[in-house]
């Protein structure tokens, strides 16, 4: 790749003397990148889950996740199989229809069942049948039916249509687990990366500003930093929430981008202060680069891969902390879904012995963080060999 | 040392003022007018005007500072908005049940995590280090959340073996009852994290030329994981658990949530939704404080585990 663009034209001259040029940081960073296999499947996993918030974002998939395609907590399809089959295979089936909340619900089986029993009964005997049948199980079921039948018109049609098993499950209205959790994980990682970029944006500028220039700038911008770093994150991030009433997307990336920046801040700090005395600098500075050129044309290139490194950390720590904003309610509105309100919707439905939504919100989370966090240290051995061992291992 | 402690308090004073102009600007200015959050919905003017007397938000910016400071100072930020209960109150009575919480989880946190830290980085390099290395990975990147619903739901709600939720009126009943499965879910939570940071520690001291002298002389390799590796790996890990150390005041937010235990953190998420500004702000400003304190007091302990440290 820098072969190519130090020497013009051809790659054809480069294969014949391979060592004339020395390859570029990113070329010989990717050439690591690339021998290290976990770092590898780590990336793949990434950008796949990168390209689903994109097409997700885009309207591509789960457009519809919104659409109560199948019947209220509807089974995942894998343990619904045998419930679609018709014949009752679960144990406790006889005692099925009086199957209540209260007492505690063992086999998750027997209440799908109970509610597949619900909902046949309800097809049969149209739409008042469906408020009462559905009680026994369902405390919100009259309220459901009300719901449903403002916002469809006609309620026994909606009972048809539906599907008795999603693949993921469904949630308390019936609607497809696995479109939300797309659509879920759109929010998540978007707003992961957006406050990510604001936050390195930000940590970029004042550290650069800060060591570059020393002096009072120095001291100005330490005072800053020591004043936010001496709140704790979480409860700076709930008073900036307290403050910010109104909700939405971009309050949370804002929220979670300008509180989060100290710690790229004293690295990039740190690393414009050793540079500026370097001799690259001051032959910069002889040939009449001005300081701001000096700052983001000369030296910044030459930090760049903190930079990256740093991106990549904060987009972790964004989405965790996300995920709790709005599990908490602090976050993103109620009219978008995300992995932290999904998560929030399953806390209750777990009692109910609905497990699913939990566990496709929790693995989508715990496998794109995984695959992220290796990732981040995957980049960072690659970019700076020398700090390899020191956190792997 | 008295100097040094001295100059550092001095030093201080600027972060300190900056923290308090943070939270005014953030409160009174970026908040909008904070009668109108007071008031809500059904206010008119009269009831603004004479809300706004009572904040002393109709007096110029500079005095309404100057209160601030004053409240700062004397520790009377007045009432909470929402309960009327004194903030001084508030923060006095919800300590104790978030402390209750989280030193028995700080202390068994850190035995745990050093502990197996150790025996980890002893084996480094085999199988079960690798597979160690493996789950704390993945323990990592599970949401707190979910273990928090989990735990709850599996071994309070399902085996009962815990109250679900609650908190008494006994130090002991709270601390081995109430107490436990939320100290066992910190554990699950917390001991990843720092198992995986205290054995890289381990290993930066596990190399060194002391370690081999020591081997060399004969001691037995208990003794030297645990006397000669742990007291020079000890600085990095007293930095760690000393920024931790205010987290004490704050509670843990989502598990006293979760467990409705009255302690700081249910405070302050029920005081962010209740737009409880005096609450957050005393909460915000002495916790700054306190973190100040506990970097000195990390500082101070460096000297203790290590006498080649200077203090300057």
């Amino acid at each position: 790749m820098a072969n190519g663009t130090t020497l013009g034209s051809s790659a054809r001259i480069s294969r014949e003397i391979p060592h004339s040029v020395s390859p570029g940081l990113w070329a010989l960073a990717w050439k690591r990148l690339k021998s290290d296999h976990v770092g590898m499947v780590s990336l793949a996993i990434v950008v796949a889950f990168v390209a689903m918030m994109i097409a997700s974002g885009l309207g591509l998939i789960a457009r519809d996740w919104a659409k109560e395609t199948g019947v209220n907590y509807a089974p995942p399809s894998f343990i619904g199989a045998d419930i679609e089959g018709g014949t009752p295979a679960a144990p406790i089936a006889p005692s099925a229809p009086a199957v209540e909340y209260k007492t505690e619900v063992v086999d998750p089986l027997a209440d799908a069942l109970a509610e597949i029993k619900g909902e046949k009964k309800a097809a049969e005997a149209g739409a008042p049948a469906a408020g009462d049948s559905g009680k026994s199980v369902d405390p919100l079921a009259d309220v459901m039916a009300d719901i449903r039948k403002d916002a469809k018109g006609a309620a026994p049609e909606v009972a048809e249509a539906r599907s008795p098993t999603l693949p993921l499950g469904g949630d308390k209205w019936g609607r497809d687990v696995l479109k939300k959790t797309i659509k879920g994980s759109e929010t998540s990682i978007f707003v992961g990366l957006a406050a990510a970029a604001v936050a390195t944006l930000l940590g970029t500028l004042f550290g650069a500003a800060a060591g570059y220039y020393g002096k009072w700038v120095d001291d100005a911008f330490n005072w800053f930093y020591s004043v936010f770093n001496s709140i704790p994150y979480l409860l700076l991030i709930l008073a900036v929430a307290a403050v910010l009433q109104q909700k939405g997307t971009l309050t949370i990336i804002l929220i979670l981008g300008l509180t989060g920046w100290t710690g790229t801040f004293r690295l990039i700090r740190g690393e414009y202060l050793k540079h500026k005395a370097r001799e690259y600098v001051q032959a910069a500075d002889a040939i009449g680069a001005s300081n701001l050129r000096r700052m983001f044309v000369h030296i910044f290139p030459n930090v760049s891969h903190v930079v990256l490194v740093q991106l990549s950390i904060y987009t972790v720590g964004f989405i965790k902390a996300e995920v709790i904003l709005s599990f908490l309610g602090f976050g993103v509105p109620v009219d978008v879904v995300s992995w932290g309100s999904m998560l929030n919707e399953a806390q209750n439905e777990l009692i109910l012995g609905k497990w699913w939504q939990l566990a496709a919100a929790g693995t989508a989370m715990a496998v794109l963080v995984t695959a992220f966090s290796l990732f981040t240290d995957a980049l960072r051995d690659a970019l700076d060999p020398k700090l390899k061992g020191l956190a792997g291992a | 040392m008295t100097a040094y402690i001295i100059r550092r308090l001095w030093q201080m004073v600027p972060t300190m003022l900056g923290v308090i102009l943070l939270v005014f600007v953030l409160f009174n200015w970026v908040g909008g007018d904070p009668a109108y959050v007071l008031a809500g919905k059904i206010s008119n003017q009269e009831q603004i005007d004479n809300i706004r007397r009572q904040l002393g938000v109709d007096q110029p910016i500079w005095v309404q500072l100057w209160i601030f400071i004053k409240q700062v100072l004397t520790g009377d930020f007045g009432a909470s908005w929402s309960t009327n209960e004194k903030v001084s109150s508030i923060l006095a009575t919800r300590l104790g049940p978030s402390l209750t919480v989280l030193v028995p989880l700080l202390i068994l946190d850190t035995l745990f995590a050093i502990g197996l830290a150790l025996a980890v980085a002893y084996v480094r390099g085999s199988l079960t280090d690798r597979l160690v290395m493996i789950v704390c990975t993945i323990g990592l990147s599970i949401s707190v959340l979910v273990y928090i619903i989990v735990f709850q739901y599996f071994f309070a709600y399902k085996l009962g073996w815990f109250p679900v939720q609650g908190w008494g009126n006994s130090f002991r009943e709270n601390l081995f009852v109430f107490s436990a499965l939320p100290i066992l879910i910190g554990l699950a939570v917390a001991i990843a994290p720092n198992l995986r940071l205290y054995r890289t520690f381990f290993l930066d001291e596990i190399n060194q030329d002391y370690v081999r002298t020591a081997r060399a002389k004969g001691l037995s390799e208990n003794r030297i994981m645990w006397i000669h590796v742990l007291r020079n790996a000890s600085i990095p890990i007293i930095t760690h658990l000393m920024a931790g150390l205010p987290g004490l005041l704050l509670g843990a937010f989502l598990i006293e949530r979760f467990f409705s235990i009255p302690g700081i953190g249910r405070e302050v998420i029920l005081a962010v939704e209740r737009s409880d500004f005096p609450v957050i702000k005393a909460l915000t400003v002495y916790v700054a404080f306190a973190t100040m304190a506990s970097n000195l007091l990390a500082d101070l302990m460096y000297k203790a585990a290590d006498p080649r440290v200077q203090l300057k």
